[in-house]
């Protein structure tokens, strides 16, 4: 175990070097240069006082010695600084990160509470009316693009009926019920466009599942249907769920992005967004970088639910190949 | 006839007739006497009427029209990028799945990675960068084709995971089949029997994959455009119609209506036409033929 996690740590951290370096080059090529931008923002100086500034932060050197010279730095705690927040990249990053970790945590329990129970109900009742209905549905939430559902939500709940706030963070001192309110619409959204993959994956599990001679046995045994759906054929059936789960922390977070970009919540995707588009590259790197990071994480520990799942997947092994 | 057989067939037809009127835009335009380019501020946000069957936008342009032409990139963009994405999958799913070892190990890890990104994140990176910086000429970088050619370049270098994975499968167990061992015992290279031999009966799979990659690359070109960062108005894209729509929920809400919907029509159609395909394929499964 302990030797797995060190090997999957070493990929996190080539494939994090192997990013940086990839979005270094990328920002590289963003149109207008920091520079630019701040002697827009100061009309008094001088094409001397510009050229001391590139000298400074360096924006005249080539890419991969600024890369190199921003490595050093990162290595040793030092992420830079943000230009439009004027503080210090891990400081704007923080509370982000939280953000954006409760969202995707509190969507994705959501989805799972949404889309397993309608999985396996559509798998008991294999060609019912419920299962066709179900089936329908989860098409439809696969193909259903974020940012319409949340447009549609915010139309429906807070401009229709005015029950739910359009977006933001809850003001200072509102309370849980307040900051609860606030993360209706963004959890939900992102919820229901995920529920179905768990719904169609686990149907499929469950019907393989409940042809095997094991739940055979359990029914001739007399053991009731609950029983046989619920503890025979279920935990069996999550395993592949969990490997779904696991690849699709990626798209969560794609989706978190669209999700908070929507709903104006302070999260690591929205920065990401800005950040790019308002040139704080700093900012866009790092955040970039700590998002990875949170995939990585995500799928990591979906493999080891996995494990736990499926005793015939040993982690040691896993990773060695 | 089986539910998903029934389904199948809706698809088909959906799929048919969406691509044939997005296609044919400019004919309806001309049997309707519309113009999805023409703004007429004295009837802006128009509701439903005969001149305007589905209404007008914030500058006064035939919603219809705009919805078909807006289709018409959409669909472009989604077939093209899929395509080329296909393409790379499959010749990265064969030479994984039939040459096996170190390749096939590498190749895998690499696209399971590829999954794990935060791909849009990335994705709005690419968008951003700037064309000019890469050696484009100024008039060219900034020109609607341009645009065109930058997000299906985005979008198909990251669509070929799903591709690659169901070819890689597909391949292992063709790889085993008496054909195969046959061929490669009259000496055939690897290369003719992945090409000659294992690829035509992997072509279903391809199929299926194209058609679940088409899906995902409208909805990445969607949530693009809708950002700002993938197909530029005024040349209309199912995304971009909807980025103003956000702020007219207000007053307007049938805009953040059409194009979504025509946008969840045709990812679901692509994704219940993979699925019925697949089921097809499968052996025994009841959907097969007899």
């Amino acid at each position: 175990m302990s030797g797995y996690l060190v090997r999957r740590a070493l990929q996190a951290i080539a494939v994090l070097a192997a990013m940086s370096l990839l979005v270094h080059v990328l920002l590289a090529l963003m149109p207008g240069d920091p520079v630019d931008l701040m002697a827009s923002g100061d009309p008094r100086m001088t094409a001397a006082d510009l050229q001391r500034l590139r000298e400074l932060h360096g924006v005249d050197r080539p890419v991969l010695e600024r890369y190199a010279a921003w490595a050093t730095a990162a290595l040793q705690g030092d992420f830079g600084w943000s230009r439009s927040f004027r503080r210090p990249v891990l400081e704007v990053i923080a509370p982000r990160l939280w953000n954006t970790v409760l969202l995707m945590g509190s969507a994705l329990a959501l989805a799972l509470a949404i889309g397993l129970p309608l999985g396996i109900w559509a798998a008991a009742r294999e060609g019912s009316m419920v299962d066709r209905v179900v089936n329908l549905a989860c098409f439809a939430s696969a193909a259903t693009p974020t940012f319409w559902l949340a447009l549609l939500l915010m139309m429906l709940f807070a401009v229709r009926l005015g029950w739910l706030p359009a977006g933001g963070l809850p003001p200072a001192g509102s309370g849980l019920s307040g900051g609860l309110r606030h993360m209706v619409l963004p959890v939900a959204t992102l919820a229901l466009v995920e529920a179905g993959t768990y719904a169609r994956h686990l149907r499929a599990a469950m019907l393989e599942a409940l042809a095997e001679n094991h739940v055979r046995t359990a029914r001739a045994k007399g053991a009731s249907r609950m029983r046989v759906l619920l503890v025979h054929a279920l935990r069996n059936a999550m395993i592949p769920v969990a490997t779904v789960a696991a690849l699709g922390f990626g798209g969560l977070f794609s989706g978190a992005l669209v999700t908070e970009t929507m709903f104006a919540w302070p999260g690591m995707g929205k920065l990401i967004y800005d950040s790019i588009l308002g040139s704080d590259f700093n900012v866009a790197l790092v955040a970039l970088l700590f998002a990875t990071l949170l995939t990585l994480l995500g799928s990591l520990l979906a493999d080891i639910a996995c494990a736990a799942l499926d005793p015939r997947i040993s982690l040691a092994e896993a990773g060695r190949e | 006839m089986s539910p998903r057989r029934g389904l199948g067939r809706a698809a088909i037809a959906l799929a048919a007739t969406l691509a044939l009127l997005c296609a044919a835009a400019p004919l309806v335009e001309a049997a309707l006497g519309l113009d999805h380019e023409a703004t007429d501020l004295l009837a802006r946000l128009e509701p439903p009427s005969l001149a305007h069957p589905l209404g007008t936008d914030d500058l006064g342009r035939d919603l219809l029209a705009r919805l078909l032409h807006g289709g018409r990139v959409s669909l472009l963009v989604g077939i093209v990028a899929a395509t080329i994405a296909a393409v790379l999958g499959t010749g990265l799913g064969l030479a994984a799945g039939y040459l096996g070892g170190r390749l096939d190990s590498i190749l895998m890890r690499l696209t399971d990675l590829v999954i794990a990104l935060p791909l849009l994140a990335l994705l709005i990176v690419l968008a951003a960068v700037d064309l000019t910086r890469l050696g484009v000429p100024e008039d060219v970088a900034r020109s609607p084709e341009a645009g065109l050619a930058r997000i299906v370049a985005i979008t198909a270098a990251f669509g070929w995971t799903t591709v690659a994975r169901l070819v890689r499968a597909a391949t292992l167990s063709l790889r085993s089949r008496d054909f195969v061992r046959a061929a490669v015992a009259l000496g055939a290279s690897p290369a003719r029997v992945m090409l000659v031999h294992i690829l035509p009966s992997a072509m279903p799979t391809v199929l299926v994959a194209t058609a679940l990659a088409v899906g995902e690359v409208i909805k990445f070109e969607s949530v693009l455009s809708f950002l700002g960062l993938g197909i530029q108005p005024p040349v209309p894209s199912w995304g971009n119609m909807l980025t103003n729509a956000q702020e007219l929920i207000w007053t307007a809400p049938a805009l953040a209506l059409w194009p979504g919907l025509l946008i969840l029509a045709t990812v679901a159609t692509c994704n219940i036409l993979a699925d019925a395909a697949a089921a097809r394929m499968r052996p025994g499964s009841g959907a097969g033929r007899r």
